[in-house]
């Protein structure tokens, strides 16, 4: 079994690796250098160790036969009919990869009459679309979309498939990558090709946004990764378009134990993952009813509405709103945080935002630490100051 | 009712904090906790428990000290333990790693559900749920806001979606991946503590489980870490300060400056 080794004629038990190990993976026992099983050999040990006393031994795993999995796949997820951004988001990230890989670029459509999305895909760079257009895929459900999937990837075999970590890229690509048995790297925040290898990097936040991984899927194909929101813009238009290829939903694997009875839609809820702009209230509100002036700054910029954990859990705002670790995790182009300290929960879910702007009373307060702009006040005044400004441009 | 809880022992990334001089990871004094989203995973399952009987078994990947991670579990109203130990399961990825759990829970025979958190928070995958139920050849559902009901051999809840929610049905057996949304996890109680300390918690190793060895731990992973390094995010940037007025203004102008106003 491969895994991190020890020269233990060069360990001096200097702890320095016990220390760095995210993973409490490796411990003393009976006065040597012990590695456990919760070692994930991401080799932060082998880094650090002054003596040179670790070294990963890579074990080449055998090799299927996976020169033939050509073209760079992304799934263009739909939502009622309707494209999703992060849908446009992922072709423009699959062009990118284009670039430094000379494959095609191909679409997976799946639902009940959508071979009309085709055309936007071919008119933003898709060199190819497929298509499994059937009512079991009315309603997205784990199961059939997963077989789907799977069903194009085993016939037409892609090299690297890419989706949305949205709620629904998160809930069947995982069992997609199970079905055709190949790795699977959640959420990243990063792709690209290796000039050297061809092979596809992730790069992906971990261990609560505090530290970041590199992940490649060598010997498996395709290599696949969902990636989050607004990490790539729409894929711009330019006039093209794509082939498509319609395929029929192979029924004989869909166990179909799932059966949809109806949905809610939620009041007032933007999708917080799809927003340019995030306006979150925290504990500094005070009042549930204070949350009014937080709805109406987001209108105004045209953008969601946001809560800390300590405001969800005050009962101020619905969960769904809840931005940061056991919440959602969300990269706008613009955050501000207003009457938010900045607890590390909260900060693991939107610090990678592109622009965040804290509006705090406390100038010592964590938010300042993260923030681009850190606007040392009352929110009670500033933003209602601000209010009055912007609706005296617009009137 | 045969139910199942997956839970993994994670360090409490709450308490971790950077070192702004070595930009590392500061790991003194960080505890073990069972993963925050497993506790609602655990609470259900003894909610289901005490509403339609039966009994809550907690199952585990882990090394030895993941044994305490167990302990909790039964102290929050948890029956059995197992823990699924051996250093052929060593780095193992989320496929890897949910095909070991898949053969575990096979050893215990007779399952109706299978309760999942929505993920971890160290690797914050989501994907060991839904991949152990396609190894046991079972459906899930994710994010799982609320259980309406358990009866005539189904399942009946409410389930998270971006911006709606949805009402499913699922045949048992079924696992299902739930978000905190779902219940308020209950401290343990005396007797429950008393009854961890006591509880007998089983182990199984690598030769205990029916499977493919090459689809364990490292040979069994398709996915390989080839760099980790601490990012600085922190980007501190300008702090104004002043009157409400002029903070206003210069917010304004910021705002302006991005072209959202």
């Amino acid at each position: 079994m491969a895994m991190v080794k020890i020269i233990y004629e060069k360990c001096t038990l200097c702890k320095e690796c016990i220390n760095e190990c995210p993973f409490e993976a490796i411990e003393i026992k009976d006065g040597r250098l012990y590695i456990n099983e919760n070692c994930t050999l991401c080799g932060l040990c082998v880094k650090v160790c002054p003596e040179d006393a670790l070294y990963k031994e890579e074990k080449e795993d055998f090799k299927t036969n996976i020169d033939h999995y050509k073209g760079i796949w992304f799934f263009a997820e739909s939502r009622d009919g309707q494209l999703s951004s992060v849908a446009l988001e992922m072709l423009n990230g699959a062009l990118k990869l284009k670039k430094s890989l000379d494959e095609e670029v191909s679409g997976i459509i799946l639902g009940n009459n959508v071979t009309g999305l085709v055309e936007e895909l071919g008119k933003r760079g898709a060199d190819k679309v497929y298509v499994i257009d059937d009512p079991a895929l009315d309603y997205f459900q784990e199961e059939p979309y997963a077989f789907a999937m799977a069903q194009l990837i085993e016939k037409y075999t892609p090299n690297i498939v890419i989706a949305g970590a949205t709620m629904m890229g998160r809930a069947f690509i995982p069992m997609v990558a199970a079905i055709v048995k190949t790795g699977l790297t959640a959420d990243c925040t990063g792709i690209d090709i290796d000039e050297e290898t061809k092979l596809l990097l992730q790069t992906r936040p971990t261990f609560g946004g505090n530290l970041m991984a590199k992940i490649i899927c060598k010997n498996h194909r395709p290599q696949m990764a969902t990636i989050r929101p607004k990490v790539f813009d729409d894929a711009p238009l330019i006039s093209g378009k794509a082939e498509v290829v319609v395929e029929e939903l192979d029924k004989s694997k869909i166990k179909n134990k799932v059966t949809f009875c109806g949905r809610e839609k939620i009041d007032n809820i933007v999708d917080l993952q799809e927003s340019e702009v995030i306006v979150s209230g925290g504990r500094g509100l005070k009042d549930p009813k204070n949350f009014a002036i937080i709805k109406e700054l987001a209108d105004a910029l045209g953008g969601a509405v946001g809560a800390s954990r300590a405001a969800v859990d005050s009962g101020w705002m619905p969960y769904p709103h809840q931005v940061g670790q056991t919440g959602k995790t969300v990269k706008p182009k613009i955050y501000i945080a207003c009457g938010i300290s900045g607890a590390i929960q909260h900060l693991a879910g939107m610090q990678t935002s592109d622009y965040i702007i804290a509006i705090n009373k406390d100038p010592d307060a964590p938010i300042f630490k993260v923030a681009n702009v850190g606007i040392v006040g009352d929110v009670f005044e500033v933003v209602p100051a601000l209010l009055k400004k912007i609706k005296a441009k617009n009137s | 009712m045969n139910i199942i809880v997956c839970i993994k022992q994670v360090p409490d990334t709450f308490e971790v904090k950077i070192d702004p001089e070595t930009n590392r990871i500061v790991r003194e004094g960080v505890e073990s906790v069972i993963n925050p989203y497993d506790t609602y995973a655990i609470e259900e399952a003894v909610r289901i428990k005490e509403k339609f009987g039966g009994k809550v078994t907690a199952v585990s990947m882990g090394p030895p000290q993941a044994e305490k991670a167990l302990r909790e579990a039964i102290s929050m109203g948890a029956d059995e333990a197992l823990l699924l130990s051996d250093r052929e399961f060593a780095g193992s990825d989320t496929l890897a790693t949910s095909y070991i759990l898949s053969c575990g829970i096979r050893t215990l025979k007779d399952f109706d559900i299978i309760l999942c958190g929505r993920e971890t928070l160290d690797g914050s995958t989501g994907q060991v749920g839904p991949e152990t139920a396609y190894h046991l050849g079972i459906p899930y559902i994710t994010y799982v806001s609320k259980i309406i009901d358990i009866s005539s051999g189904q399942i009946h809840c409410v389930r998270l979606m971006e911006d709606h929610y949805e009402e499913l049905k699922a045949e048992l057996p079924v696992l299902i991946t739930v978000i905190k949304e779902i219940n308020q996890p209950r401290i343990p109680s005396l007797k429950g503590m008393l009854k961890a300390k006591k509880a007998e918690v089983g182990f199984c190793r690598c030769c205990d489980v029916e499977g493919e060895k090459c689809n364990f731990g490292q040979e069994g992973s398709p996915t390989r870490v080839v760099d980790v390094w601490t990012e600085q995010l922190q980007k501190e940037g300008k702090k104004v300060e002043g009157e409400p007025e002029e903070l206003a203004s210069a917010l304004y102008k910021e705002l302006e400056d991005l072209g959202v106003v």
